[in-house]
């Protein structure tokens, strides 16, 4: 497969290329999705092609094909060309990119079962037997199942004289219930709502247990329809550590990029608060909130050996000790703020995208506040809130809002109620700075988000995210006004 | 981009394929379907390209029916092997599956009437721009931020997208459409103003007038204020209220009636929404696109959907359509899919309101609030169509009839269902782009009662 990229390399040279990349994807996928007790999706996709990125002229071209012959490669190079040519007539001044060691390497993302290897008729039943499960108690109306798989085997050389191969395997498996009446539609998923995603075979989804949630997540959905409703007020919350995954990325993720700090992404995903001259001056959390942009991390969704512009995997603090410390960054961007090294955080969606920064596995180191139980024991009286049903943040990553699919309210440490159309928001920096306990390592979780969207034309990324529940004091709850009706 | 001719060829040599894995004991069906976009995307910021990319896709998916089970594989190898891969692998894993008697066979070929009367759609200088035309188009805008000492970011996009579907049965359409895409934002001291536009042709977008429109603005919405969260009248521009309502257009598809989950569940025949609302889907619309055959190959009806605030019809796919025993509306998805069908070319009736009339109605002690756009805008409560979102790129105050200043950005938690019974006055319906939902051709609105729940610190 390094022949397309040499014919490709070559080929940009000879056109005028300063420098230039490209990533040769061979892809497998299998999407399985069942509706009450049948198999409602079966598609298996493979997609196989070539993107050529290059600097000409001192601006960025890049061009794609899924046409492998030298004939097919040579015209997508010299297309890539002339699209940075032409980018060059309207730039400031001319790219250049950051430092980054040569490498000649070979990664495996880790696994333990081939998901491929497991039979259709395996994987059918464990989605059917779980729905027969849910459908069994009275009230759901809407069975769902879910379980996905992709394999990418990835090629990429550069100019520099980089080649690296990367195998990965990713899994997700998701069920789901739904319950309705007159006034209400409720849904409780598992093990989170779009699916946990993970960077692993076959063996997540033997690990998640799906059959053995799938009562419970039934009997709870068809118990929120006449659930209280969650109250309004600033009450003290803890988290769940799915929720608060979803948390992390859209409150530290995509603020921390630094293309959208430096105003690249204001037309579509927007900017930042987290501007450069914030770096080490701004207070973003309270002390005990460590954030980490950590593409190391074995089996998290976001990990990788190295990114899609050759630069290897690495682990960084966003935020320390409670200060805004670091971005994820691409080797031109982290150039233009004077960082020594790219992030590494540049990833396309596919061959045929350009890469952009992604958040990689941008997680909040544990806490020392023990289980979550000993969590509610420790706060007393709020409200537990747990899987997420709505997110919504501004443009420039200040104020949010979201919603989850279940919470309770407890009472001197103990589970009192169960609430519905639960839902908080806040301005992002106020709502880390009231964090005062973050769980132990015990219930710490790496969630995978599989539906990152961002760029234009819009890629999807996989994106993880750890973290264990945590408390937030006098969080603001129930603004929404979905709750106002009971 | 593959011509009617070549999609043809390739239909036609998997489907023979397909035939040869068809006997009489294991009679089996076949679909293909064939996307493909060249559509290139240049994109600025901070006065400058920022990336500049061409890509050139073909997928061909095949859906195989055998002994009632389906699955449906795609690939992006259009040689003969890989072709004959992807047939092999298709017939292989359709054997896996357990027998579904729901699954319907595949449809005829189906009636093409309503072809004459759609617009072409297809322009060739815009199909075959090339980077440097679209590097001129930006340098444009760039030059126009650049004299009033601003900041623009922005996309312009232009290619052509194709679609094509055959099946065993004798179906086959093809249809290709050109396409302009062009969203700018201009910016000053963090403040913006942004705007979008959509068509087939590119010359009918002006962009040299949309850069002039919102760098006026951008420079009118320097300084904001903070506005207390609270109920208010709100003028939605167009492209905040395709935003809005796309979040309700799933809620007229059959599936998700059979499924439970609509808003307007149980409420055909209902008055849903006030005597103004009117929404129909017609792909023939002359400001509409899109293809005028659905995922299956049916031929898309038009059809009402909300007649002066009456729930007169649901969008049908074959398969939802023999569950309520009701006639298909040609607005399938592809097959298999869980989601069923979808409204696809949404029409709101408007009114003959101009903005002036709409600034004139807020009098006395009344508060307007007016929306440029709205962003991240999600679903909070699915039975009462309860959505939050933000404002975004220019909000201003309205008061005694005019525009008095500009205002910091506010989340909103609001019904749709509310939101469509308190509309005051509306626009003309144009087509209208906007980020969270395909563009559709829709008014700008007056409403009242508008909730706006929290601020923001810009």
């Amino acid at each position: 497969m390094f022949d397309y990229l040499d014919i490709a390399l070559d080929a940009a040279k000879h056109y005028g290329a300063t420098y230039a990349d490209a990533r040769l994807i061979d892809q497998s996928s299998e999407l399985i999705e069942t509706k009450n007790l049948t198999v409602s999706v079966f598609n298996r996709g493979n997609s196989l092609g070539i993107g050529i990125r290059v600097i000409a002229g001192g601006g960025w071209g890049f061009a794609a094909t899924q046409k492998l012959t030298k004939k097919a490669i040579i015209e997508c190079a010299k297309t890539a060309v002339e699209v940075a040519k032409a980018s060059g007539t309207l730039m400031q001044k001319p790219l250049q990119l950051a430092p980054e060691p040569i490498y000649n390497a070979t990664w495996v993302s880790p696994h333990k079962v081939d998901p491929f290897s497991i039979s259709v008729e395996t994987k059918c039943a464990l989605l059917i037997d779980c729905a027969k499960t849910m459908l069994a108690v009275k009230g759901v109306t809407l069975a769902q199942g879910m379980l996905h798989f992709i394999r990418d085997d990835k090629y990429f050389a550069s100019s520099e004289g980089t080649r690296v191969r990367q195998i990965a395997i990713r899994s997700g498996c998701l069920i789901a219930a739904s319950a309705s009446s007159e006034q209400e539609r409720q849904r409780r998923s598992y093990p989170c709502s779009f699916g946990q995603y993970e960077l692993a075979g076959y063996e997540m989804v033997q690990n998640w247990d799906l059959p053995g949630h799938a009562q419970q997540i039934a009997e709870e959905a068809v118990a929120l329809l006449t659930a209280a409703n969650c109250p309004q007020g600033e009450i003290d919350t803890i988290i769940g550590s799915s929720q608060l995954g979803l948390q992390i990325h859209e409150s530290m993720g995509h603020p921390s990029e630094l293309d959208r700090a430096l105003g690249q992404e204001i037309n579509f995903a927007g900017a930042s608060f987290l501007t450069p001259d914030l770096r080490g001056n701004l207070k973003y959390g309270s002390d005990i909130v460590n954030l980490v942009a950590d593409a190391t991390a074995p089996g998290a969704l976001g990990s990788f050996g190295f990114d899609d512009e050759g630069v290897a995997a690495q682990c960084t603090y966003l935020v320390k000790d409670g200060m805004f410390e670091g971005y994820l960054s691409s080797r031109d961007t982290a150039l233009s703020i004077g960082l020594p090294r790219s992030g590494g955080a540049m990833r396309a969606e596919s061959w045929r995208f350009v890469p952009i920064i992604r958040m990689t596995n941008i997680s909040l180191l544990a806490g020392n506040a023990g289980t979550l139980q000993e969590l509610i024991e420790d706060t007393g009286s709020g409200i537990y809130m747990e899987t997420n049903k709505s997110w919504s943040i501004d443009s420039m990553r200040f104020n949010f809002q979201f919603s989850t699919e279940i919470a309770w309210e407890f009472k001197k440490g103990k589970r009192t109620k169960m609430l519905k159309n639960p839902s908080y928001s806040g301005i992002t920096p106020v709502f880390w700075n009231t964090c005062d306990a973050i769980c132990s390592e015990s219930d710490y979780t790496y969630w995978g988000t599989p539906n990152c969207g961002k760029g234009q034309p819009m890629q999807v990324m996989w994106t993880g995210h750890g973290a264990s529940p945590a408390r937030f004091r006098k969080l603001t709850v129930g603004i929404s006004g979905s709750g106002a009706k009971a | 981009m593959l011509s009617e001719s070549q999609a043809k060829k390739i239909v036609d040599f998997v489907l023979e394929l397909c035939a040869k894995h068809s006997s009489k004991k294991h009679p089996a069906q076949a679909e293909v379907s064939i996307t493909g976009s060249n559509v290139a995307t240049s994109r600025f910021a901070n006065n400058e390209v920022t990336q500049n990319q061409a890509p050139d896709i073909t997928t061909v998916a095949l859906r195989v029916l055998q002994d009632q089970r389906q699955v449906r594989l795609e690939t992006l190898d259009l040689s003969d092997k890989g072709l004959t891969k992807l047939v092999d692998s298709a017939f292989e894993a359709v054997k896996l599956l357990d027998r579904d008697e729901q699954i319907l066979p595949l449809p005829s070929k189906s009636k093409k009437d309503k072809d004459d009367k759609l617009p072409v759609r297809y322009d060739k200088a815009t199909a075959s721009e090339t980077a440097a035309d679209r590097a001129q188009k930006i340098g444009e805008i760039i030059s126009l931020a650049k004299a009033s000492n601003l900041s623009a970011a922005g996309v312009y996009c232009t290619g052509a997208n194709f679609e094509a579907i055959g099946n065993s049965n004798g179906l086959f359409n093809y249809y290709r459409e050109s396409s302009c895409e062009c969203s700018l934002t201009i910016s000053k001291d963090g403040i913006t103003s942004w705007a979008k536009a959509h068509a087939p042709k590119a010359l009918d977008i002006k962009v040299k007038d949309m850069t002039e429109r919102v760098i006026a603005k951008t420079i009118k919405a320097q300084n904001p204020e903070s506005l207390p969260p609270g109920k208010y009248m709100a003028i939605l521009e167009r492209a905040a209220v395709l935003d809005l309502l796309c979040q309700l257009w799933w809620d007229f598809s059959a599936t998700s009636h059979i499924d439970k989950l609509s808003c307007l569940l149980d409420k055909v025949g209902q008055k849903v929404f006030g005597d103004n609302v009117t929404i129909y889907d017609d792909v023939c619309h002359p400001l509409q696109c899109g293809s005028p055959f659905d995922g299956e190959g049916q031929a898309r009806m038009s059809l009402p959907l909300v007649q002066r605030g009456v729930l007169t019809g649901l969008v049908h796919s074959r398969q939802s359509a023999a569950k309520m025993q009701a006639k298909s509306t040609g607005h399938a998805l592809p097959q298999p899919t869980g989601y069923g069908e979808m409204p696809a070319n949404i029409i709101v009736e408007g009114g003959t309101s101009t903005i002036q009339d709409m600034l004139s109605l807020v009098q006395g002690k009344d508060v307007a609030v007016l929306l440029t756009r709205v962003w991240y805008v999600r679903e909070v409560d699915p039975a009462t169509k309860l959505i939050t979102g933000m404002t975004r790129d220019g909000t201003f105050l309205v008061q005694n009839g005019a525009i008095v200043r500009p205002i910091k950005n506010l989340r909103f938690n609001i019904s749709l269902l509310d939101l469509l019974n308190n509309v005051i006055a509306m626009g003309p319906s144009l087509r209208t782009a906007g980020e969270e939902g395909q563009p559709a051709v829709v008014p700008m609105m007056l409403v009242r009662d508008f909730n706006f729940t929290e601020g923001t610190r810009f």
